[in-house]
């Protein structure tokens, strides 16, 4: 689903730079889920940036979906991040004075299907997450962990080839942190490709497969035990 | 582009803070009603100063004899000539683009003694002798019976159509007028109409107490012969009277063996040229109001580009996910432009409809008390309210590129990154 070939990233901090990936090779098979655990300034936020195109590689070869990822401009990139991806974001980044439903729905908007069509989509997505009765309130209206399953429900509506979430349970309590890694479980049984970042062991230990980032190269890549978070539930 | 859901957030957007959005639209309602309301008023002089114009067509020069002031073909300078009928002719035949040659001769003037009796009643009026179409040179109502027709021409038939002024000091109120005769210096005319001028000038009076003969027949009551006392000539609508009267002069002095140079021998009174000078007047108060109006509008633009900015900034987060999510840029400038236009149009039309109550106000005073000198009915025709429209589109595109622009530079991942 996902091959990179020798990325490499750096920023320019003024006048020196700051090389933040230094050759990155990595792959991922459809229907896995991977943890990328690393301390801050290890660089995963920046790799998972590229993976997401919101940042583009300096060098390397990136292929989604068989697809070459390569000096898109904004549109291309928008359309592609619209068909491939779907992101969850630590701080949830739902819309704040669109209704739950309205930002499930927001990402169907962009490819242009039909009012109806998204409406019941939006509200499949949200049974699936639990949510249904909550569809007309305001972000504002609802806890962190609703907040972040309505995030999770919008990454979903487009089905994309990839989820990408950036520390899903990083602003949430350990009980919560749980509902919303089960959440993940089963839409990744469902057969989804899920990149998990985070820094907390746990979280990652619920994933299938972890790749360690220490100081832009990967230390270890390695498949692991899955703990089902519905035993903490 | 003009989806439901588009609608629905700029709506969103518009309201979340109604106080600044009023403001911001004070800016564009002030500028368009300013606008309106300078053209408005320009319009109201102009429409005054025409009025004075009445309804005579501008397009006409007045000619009449003066002495000749050069010798020319062995004929002193200083001497006295008389337009003849077949100037007339000659002037219809050598001289295209002309919508009527009216040939004329009058009796009386300004406190001359009576001339016109009618039984014990008598009274000093202008006497024309005229063909047909003065009536449009020098437009006038018939209130009763008709005008003088080319049957009376050319049966030089002694009909005479009178003026209301006439009427009032010659018949008694109710007195039938059609059908009665008068006698102008003793010669007895059979009345036929009456007119109304509608011209609201000071002299008003006087241009209703003048009486219309046929020009064939008042030649021949008051021993005219074939002398032409003065002509009125006026040009067909597309081409100018003030163009063609030297043609026009050079046929009159070549009939009359007048020297080509000689400038003083036809006197005229050129109407169009007048006309022109004030059309040209108020060209140049529209401009001035278009110019005042239309920067009085650019610091109200200005305003509605500097929220947007200030809306782009706020919401760059929201702008960076929607781009996340995959909206593409287009589509995101699209909404901010369409938010500025928006904005624009609905304040726009706000000062356009509230300058508009304004002008109504005005004329209705205008209506009740009674008319003022030199402004009638200010106004704005269709095509300067769909002017200032065009207008306000484009300023609101103008007001909304920087901002559009702004809203797609910074890169999603730096605007998620905001907090």
């Amino acid at each position: 689903m996902i091959e990179i070939k020798n990325l490499h990233k750096s920023y320019k901090m003024g006048s020196n730079s700051l090389h933040v990936l230094k050759g990155i090779d990595f792959s991922v098979k459809e229907g896995e889920l991977v943890a990328i655990m690393g301390s801050s300034g290890s660089g995963k936020s920046t790799l998972l940036n590229i993976l997401g195109m919101l940042d583009e590689a300096d060098s390397g070869d990136y292929h989604l979906d068989k697809v070459e990822i390569r000096n898109l401009n904004e549109t291309k990139a928008a359309n592609y991040r619209n068909k491939f991806l779907g992101f969850v974001f630590q701080s949830f980044n739902l819309i704040n004075y669109k209704t739950a439903m309205e930002n499930v729905a927001l990402p169907l908007y962009y490819q242009k299907v039909g009012r109806k069509e998204r409406q019941r989509k939006a509200l499949k997505y949200l049974e699936q997450v639990g949510l249904k009765e909550w569809a007309g309130h305001l972000p504002s209206e609802l806890s962190g962990g609703q907040k972040q399953r309505v995030a999770i429900a919008r990454a979903m509506a487009a089905e994309p080839k990839v989820l990408l979430a950036d520390e899903p349970t990083g602003a949430l309590d350990s009980k919560t942190s749980y509902e919303v890694m089960d959440l993940i479980q089963q839409i990744n049984d469902q057969g989804n490709t899920i990149l998990v970042v985070t820094h907390e062991p746990d979280i990652a230990h619920m994933c299938k497969r972890i790749v360690h980032l220490r100081d832009g190269v990967i230390e270890k890549d390695e498949k692991v035990e899955q703990v089902r978070a519905s035993a903490y539930v | 582009m003009f989806s439901r859901d588009r609608w629905k957030e700029i709506l969103e957007v518009l309201t979340t803070n109604w106080f600044r959005t009023l403001l911001t639209a004070f800016g564009v309602f002030w500028g368009i009603f300013i606008l309106i309301i300078l053209l408005a008023a320009g319009k109201g002089l102009e429409n005054g100063v025409k009025l004075d114009f009445g309804d005579t067509a501008t397009n006409t020069i007045f000619m009449w004899t003066q002495t000749v002031s050069k010798p020319y073909k062995g004929l002193p300078k200083g001497r006295r000539y008389n337009f003849k009928v077949d100037d007339v002719e000659a002037i219809r035949q050598n001289v295209d683009h002309l919508r009527f040659v009216s040939p004329r001769n009058q009796l009386g003037g300004f406190g001359g003694a009576n001339n016109v009796i009618r039984g014990i009643n008598a009274g000093a009026f202008n006497v024309y002798g005229d063909y047909p179409e003065i009536i449009q040179q020098e437009p006038m109502d018939i209130v009763q019976g008709r005008f003088i027709n080319y049957a009376d021409i050319i049966d030089k038939r002694k009909v005479a159509v009178i003026g209301e002024g006439v009427k009032a000091s010659l018949y008694d109120k109710e007195e039938e007028v059609i059908g009665t005769y008068i006698k102008i210096r003793g010669v007895s005319f059979l009345v036929i109409g009456v007119y109304k001028k509608k011209n609201t000038d000071g002299d008003s009076e006087e241009a209703q107490k003048e009486i219309f003969t046929p020009f064939t027949a008042f030649s021949q009551a008051f021993n005219m012969g074939d002398r032409v006392g003065w002509m009125a000539i006026t040009a067909e609508d597309k081409y100018s009277i003030s163009d063609l009267k030297e043609s026009v002069f050079k046929v009159v002095k070549e009939n009359h063996k007048i020297h080509p140079d000689d400038t003083r021998a036809v006197g005229h009174f050129d109407l169009f040229e007048d006309y022109s000078r004030i059309v040209r007047l108020f060209a140049a108060l529209r401009l001035v109001a278009y110019f005042v109006g239309t920067l009085v509008l650019l610091s109200g633009i200005i305003g509605v580009s500097n929220i947007m900015l200030i809306v782009v900034k706020e919401r760059t987060k929201e702008i960076g996910i929607r781009r996340a999510l995959g909206e593409s840029p287009w589509s995101i400038r699209g909404q901010i432009l369409m938010e500025s236009i928006f904005l624009t149009i609905i304040s726009g039309m706000a000062g356009i409809a509230f300058a508009s109550l304004v002008i109504y106000l005005i004329n209705y005073a205008l209506d009740s008390n009674g008319p003022v000198d030199m402004f009638t009915n200010p106004s704005v025709n269709i095509g300067v309210v769909s002017i200032a429209l065009t207008i306000l589109i484009v300023s609101g595109l103008l007001a909304g590129l920087i901002p559009a622009q702004n809203a797609i530079k910074v890169r999603p991942v730096d605007a998620i990154r905001t907090e």
